[in-house]
């Protein structure tokens, strides 16, 4: 479904990305993880074009979208939840989930979208006309899925969903992501908690430095040595 | 309820010159009417998308030469014997054509916020302001220099056989200005509350996530800037007719300080903001000039209260006012079940 091919990013001169090649197939939980500045922010960001690979290619069900826009890549079917519970602080909750689907025209489907939506998130209903900077920080995470979940996506891009969450509300999310999944959208997630994200993920990525050292199925990389070293603690 | 307090807000805007027997203070209404639909203009840069634009009185001044020239007519050397001349066009054409030609330089303006934000956005729109009133100042076979243009004629608006108006006095500028102003607002409202206007507040909120969400953010910012120099053209080509000589100093930084004095003590990104800012500091003077003893302490008071303004009210007036009501409404429900999620909702 989503293919890059020796991707190079780089902020200025320094090297985010260096030949990164991977791949996701229809209906997998693919999860990236690594250290922090491995470039796995960055990769999420080179597929949902906000920021420009210096090299390499990406290809989405068959369409080349290296140079593509980030509103064109949207309209082909991803969707990028950013890092660190990105909302419109000063909108209302609606006017959130409006700006998810700000590409979509047909007014009676958005509705009954954010209807079945609503009714998975029934507290974000009752907040509906809070502004999204009074919600809690899990509140917040919850409104930032369900606006990537807006433009009915084919494939979802979550970073760090779980960064800054009570336990409880990590639990929620990560639930959350495989109940998206299990409804047949595909996902790639950057996560910090290595442990979960195996768990969770059906095959995995370890990024060491913008470049790819380990792959596997999660359980697979959830008993290697290494990764349990490095990553697990253990 | 609501729809009756802006009819009755507007009747009495509509009857003041039919009391107002005082041709200075309707005199000082126009000019503030008109600064306030320049405030207007401003504040969709600055209040909606978040660019400030140091420039603005560019635009009024911009719109108030090309609408002068162009009801004027004139002779230019292009090159040495390439002469262009233009004779004098009906107000009305010059007047839209002061609309379009802001329009394109605001789109020019646009296109290059996209390039260069922050400060070095400002940077350019000082820079432009300032390079357009040297042109003004020193070509003067099109723009009379320092002589200033004379002799501009009064608005007029003739439909054979059925309307003849000529804008002349001030009850008939003052009725030309409240109409334009309001037809201003009324286009901003539209626009911002438009999936256009979302989009603007979201670009503004946060850029990269407004990027994420598949918003186009070169569309938005220049649309913003085209509407909002195409509306400060209109003003300044109001001034012109109204005031009936235009010189360089139209272009003038204070004129551009004016506006966003405006706009931030009102409460920028609000519809409203722009036009308190714009009535507050507008008639200010004016009332201090009564109350002074000498002319230095009405600019002295006028500084302090600008400052106290900024300091106690850093959001603007129509913010404050707007949160103090909100506020005022949620306590006195204070032992019902729900007074306090509401108050959470009513948080701005």
């Amino acid at each position: 479904m989503l293919k890059i091919e020796g991707l190079v990013c780089r902020y200025g001169k320094v090297a985010a990305v260096r030949g990164l090649s991977l791949e996701v197939r229809k209906g997998e939980l693919v999860a990236l993880i690594g250290a922090n500045g491995a470039g796995k922010s960055t990769t999420l960001k080179a597929i949902s074009g906000l920021v420009a690979p210096a090299e390499g290619r990406l290809t989405f069900e068959g369409e080349d979208i290296t140079r593509s826009s980030a509103r064109r890549i949207l309209q082909l079917g991803i969707a990028h939840c950013p890092e660190g519970r990105r909302v419109f602080p000063y909108m209302t909750v609606t006017e959130n989930l409006q700006m998810g689907c700000h590409l979509r025209r047909d007014a009676a489907s958005v509705a009954s979208d954010m209807r079945k939506l609503f009714d998975r998130f029934p507290i974000l209903y009752e907040r509906r006309a809070q502004t999204a900077g009074t919600l809690s920080g899990g509140e917040q995470q919850m409104l930032a899925i369900m606006r990537s979940l807006m433009s009915r996506p084919k494939l979802v891009l979550f970073d760090e969903p779980s960064l800054g969450l009570a336990p409880t509300m990590v639990e929620r999310v990560f639930d959350i992501i495989k109940s998206i999944q299990a409804e047949g959208v595909t996902v790639v997630m950057v996560e910090q908690n290595a442990f979960a994200a195996l768990e969770l993920s059906d095959r995995a990525y370890v990024l060491e430095q913008g470049r790819m050292t380990l792959t596997g199925t999660g359980a697979e990389l959830l008993n290697n040595p290494d990764v349990k070293a490095a990553y697990l603690g253990a | 309820m609501k729809r009756l307090g802006t009819l009755a807000g507007l009747l009495f805007l509509f009857s003041i010159p039919l009391w107002l027997g005082n041709f200075y203070l309707l005199h000082v209404l126009i000019i503030t009417g008109i600064f306030i639909i320049a405030a207007m203009s401003l504040n969709l840069l600055l209040g909606y998308t978040g660019q400030l634009s140091l420039g603005h009185a560019a635009f009024f001044g911009i719109g108030a030469y090309v609408s002068s020239l162009a009801s004027l007519g004139f002779a230019v050397h292009l090159l040495p014997d390439w002469l262009v001349t233009l004779d004098p066009q009906p107000v009305w054409l010059g007047m839209a054509c002061a609309i379009v030609i802001t329009g394109l330089c605001g789109f020019a303006i646009g296109k290059v916020a996209f390039k260069v934000r922050g400060a070095y956005f400002v940077i350019v729109t000082i820079s432009f302001a300032e390079v357009v009133r040297l042109v003004a100042l020193n070509w003067d076979e099109l723009t009379q220099g320092p002589m200033a243009l004379n002799n501009i004629p009064p608005l007029s608006v003739v439909i054979p056989g059925l309307v003849d108006i000529t804008f002349v006095g001030k009850p008939a500028n003052y009725y030309l200005v409240l109409v334009f102003a309001i037809l201003t607002y009324a286009i901003i409202a539209r626009l911002v509350r438009s999936r256009a206007g979302r989009a603007m507040i979201a670009l503004k909120e946060n850029e990269a996530l407004a990027a994420s969400v598949g918003i186009d953010v070169t569309k938005y910012l220049v649309l913003a800037a085209v509407v909002s120099a195409a509306a400060a053209g209109a003003a300044g080509a109001l001034y012109a007719h109204y005031v009936r000589i235009v010189d360089p100093n139209v272009f003038l930084f204070i004129y551009t300080v004016t506006m966003v004095i405006m706009v931030v003590a009102g409460g920028k990104g609000t519809l409203a903001g722009p036009v308190v800012g714009g009535v507050i500091f507008g008639l200010l003077p004016e009332g201090l000039r009564s109350l002074a003893i000498a002319p230095e302490v009405q600019w002295i008071v006028y500084g302090v209260l600008m400052i106290l303004v900024v300091y106690l009210l850093p959001q603007g007036i129509v913010p404050a006012l707007r949160a103090y009501r909100q506020r005022s409404r949620s306590l006195e429900p204070q032992d019902a079940p729900g007074a306090n999620a509401s108050a959470r909702q009513a948080m701005p």
